[in-house]
């Protein structure tokens, strides 16, 4: 029987209609300024390894930064729907500069709001809303990835405020940071996480920038050196104690990547699915072969389902009735999904794949770090497993 | 200064246009919609204007159903101060368009009225120069440059050819073209502040205008696919086939 309506191939399951007018405008809005500021920026900003700064004040004045923050502290007030979608967007173009924002809106924005006092709020939300600031997350450290329970770095109360050492490693936006989110151990707290806004220009605060990156080559990583760094009493984040805290601010961020990661798979699906047609071999488009339609067909499935996924749990977190291991749950699924789609598009494409021009090898590598960094796919499993089984089998 | 602009919902420019099976229209379910380009052209120049000091108020009018009402939303995103939608579920024709816009010109009294010079769904071209028409107004179609000053209105218009600049007194009513200038993007706080800008909602019959039919679409076609060309092996073959077979030479 026929159905009561056309198949769209772009968008299977009617996203649009599941979409609030406001939330397409929003998306509307973020295609338009990502598809004809940000993607021809790219190419170059990936082959010499480079950040273009103004890209965060850009962002800022298009309200694309700390979008779900309130209003009154210079964010958009935004649904998480609508920051989820504008993730994708930004991540259609690229990875790295969905970090960029991820990081400013959900690592640094989030927990000033959610962790902050009245005065850390006024002083910093606005200027980072509007990419006056650069601000970056520092929890990662050489020697403890998925485990940042066992971190090294140190708060030391002392006259005023506190003295924290140590070293962060893998920090997005670091080495432009104006400030930086740092979660070290406090003794004056019980030995406690706790969290510090460092600013830049703090004696014994330095940032070395990471090179020869193969990856989220168009956003600046570095590291976090922190030489016995003064942080005055009114920096620290004083509601929030223990892993809670950085956890809360990664379980935003790992939402927007579960959109984000999306973003670049459907650039990935509709290259591969544009070259295979126009693609000539033995007298017939490529797009003619079973196994390229297979392929595609997986690619459409597999999109379709991650972002019907994606939607529940952003409605969820509107609602406010979600938990913790439904991002995990997306955010790994969308994540090992994407990197697929990347790479069977890299193939699709032929020895072409291979240029830089395609976009499809860079979406590629981009999405390794993506799959790994946040809690990696390994990670988010057992964080699933223990859900299931109430075994942890972390260690 | 008081900017009307009308603005049309539209397929967006983006979509692949599809015909219905049975060629009596364009294949709009579950379609993407979206400002019509001309017009969002339009809001844009109003919004200059004001932002230069030169009008005080940008308002925006849109004729349809209460979809037309997320395009009214865009505008006002993109800065218009307050909207009118005018309830119909037909699709008006431009002689009902121009009516109905001459009931709202009267009604508001605007110095400038900005409309797109056409809307890409239709390309009629026609109901800006017949809103002039009505409302016994000056006209400035295919605008490339506007300049309000002295109250008069400097337009710059692409004609065949060249360019032709005219002064309107003022009220007037003037059409955009492409080059006008080049939209901003919505903001998306601005996009929350629309929300809360108001909205009136009228029917034609409030404005006294009894919608009438003057056209009947008989039939939609998609355009003819290109043919693939020809590799001719030698220059006699391609004169010969230029001759004869294409009667150019």
């Amino acid at each position: 029987m026929a159905g009561s309506t056309n198949f769209n191939w772009e968008d299977p399951l009617f996203l649009e209609h599941q979409l609030t007018e406001e939330e397409r405008q929003i998306r509307d809005a973020a295609y338009a300024y990502c598809q004809q500021e940000l993607q021809p920026r790219v190419l170059s900003a990936y082959r010499e390894e480079r950040f273009d700064r103004e890209i965060m004040t850009e962002m800022g004045e298009m309200g694309l930064l700390g979008a779900t923050v309130a209003e009154e502290y210079g964010g958009s007030g935004l649904n998480h729907v609508a920051y989820g979608l504008i993730a994708r967007e930004v991540e259609r173009v690229d990875s790295g500069y969905r970090s960029a924002m991820s990081v400013q809106s959900s690592l640094v924005m989030f927990p000033i709001e959610a962790y902050g006092s009245e005065e850390q709020k006024q002083k910093f939300l606005p200027r980072l809303a509007s990419g006056e600031l650069v601000g970056c997350f520092g929890l990662t450290e050489p020697d403890h990835g998925s485990d940042p329970g066992s971190m090294n770095t140190r708060a030391k109360k002392v006259d005023g405020g506190y003295r924290l050492t140590g070293q962060k490693m893998w920090i997005t936006n670091s080495p432009i940071a104006d400030i930086a989110v740092v979660w070290a151990r406090s003794e004056a707290h019980d030995g406690k996480i706790k969290g510090f806004i460092v600013e830049r220009g703090s004696e014994g605060f330095s940032t070395p920038k990471i090179e020869g990156k193969l990856s989220l080559r168009a956003s600046i990583t570095g590291e976090i050196v922190l030489d016995d760094v003064f942080v005055p009493e009114e920096n620290l984040l004083p509601n929030a104690s223990g892993l809670g805290g950085p956890f809360g601010c990664l379980n935003k961020a790992r939402f927007g990547i579960a959109w984000g990661t999306l973003g670049a798979a459907e650039f990935c699906w509709h290259a591969a699915r544009q070259y295979t047609l126009d693609r000539n071999q033995f007298g017939r488009p490529l797009a003619a072969n079973q196994l390229i339609q297979l392929k595609l067909a997986n690619m459409q499935t597999e999109i379709s389902l991650g972002l019907q996924a994606a939607l529940q749990v952003a409605r969820l977190m509107d609602s406010n009735s979600w938990a913790p291991e439904m991002v995990s749950l997306i955010k790994r699924n969308n994540c090992g999904k994407a990197l697929d789609i990347a790479r069977l598009a890299r193939d699709m494409h032929g020895g072409n794949g291979i240029a830089d021009e395609y976009g499809v090898m860079r979406h590629m590598v981009n999405l390794e770090t993506v799959n790994t960094y946040e809690g990696t796919h390994d990670v988010h499993a057992l964080i699933l497993g223990r859900a299931q089984t109430g075994i942890q089998a972390f260690c | 200064m008081k900017v009307l602009v009308s603005v049309k919902r539209v397929i967006d420019y983006n979509v692949k246009v599809r015909v219905k099976a049975d060629n009596s229209d364009v294949d709009l379910a579950n379609v993407k919609m979206a400002l019509n380009p001309f017009c969002e052209i339009a809001v844009e120049e109003a919004i200059r204007l004001k932002e230069a000091g030169v009008a005080t108020e940008v308002v925006v009018v849109s004729i349809g159903p209460k979809a037309v009402q997320e395009q009214l939303r865009t505008a006002m995103a993109l800065g218009a101060d307050r909207a009118i939608q005018i309830d119909t579920d037909e699709l008006p024709e431009p002689l009902n368009v121009a009516k109905l816009l001459a009931k709202v010109v009267e009604e508001e009294q605007p110095g400038l009225v900005i409309l797109g010079k056409q809307s890409i769904d239709s390309d009629n071209n026609q109901t800006g120069q017949m809103l002039a028409a009505l409302t016994g107004r000056p006209q400035g179609t295919f605008a490339s440059a506007v300049k309000v000053e002295d109250g008069k209105a400097r337009v710059t218009r692409e004609v065949d050819g060249g360019l032709k600049t005219v002064a309107l007194e003022l009220p007037a009513i003037v059409t955009t073209d492409l080059r006008l200038n080049e939209p901003r993007y919505a903001k998306l706080p601005d996009i929350m502040k629309a929300k809360k800008k108001p909205l009136d909602v009228k029917t034609p019959a409030d404005l006294g205008v009894e919608l009438k039919t003057h056209i009947t679409q008989l039939k939609v076609e998609s355009p003819a696919q290109r043919q693939a060309g020809i590799k001719v092996d030698s220059v006699d073959a391609l004169v010969d086939k230029l001759q004869n077979e294409a009667k150019v030479l």
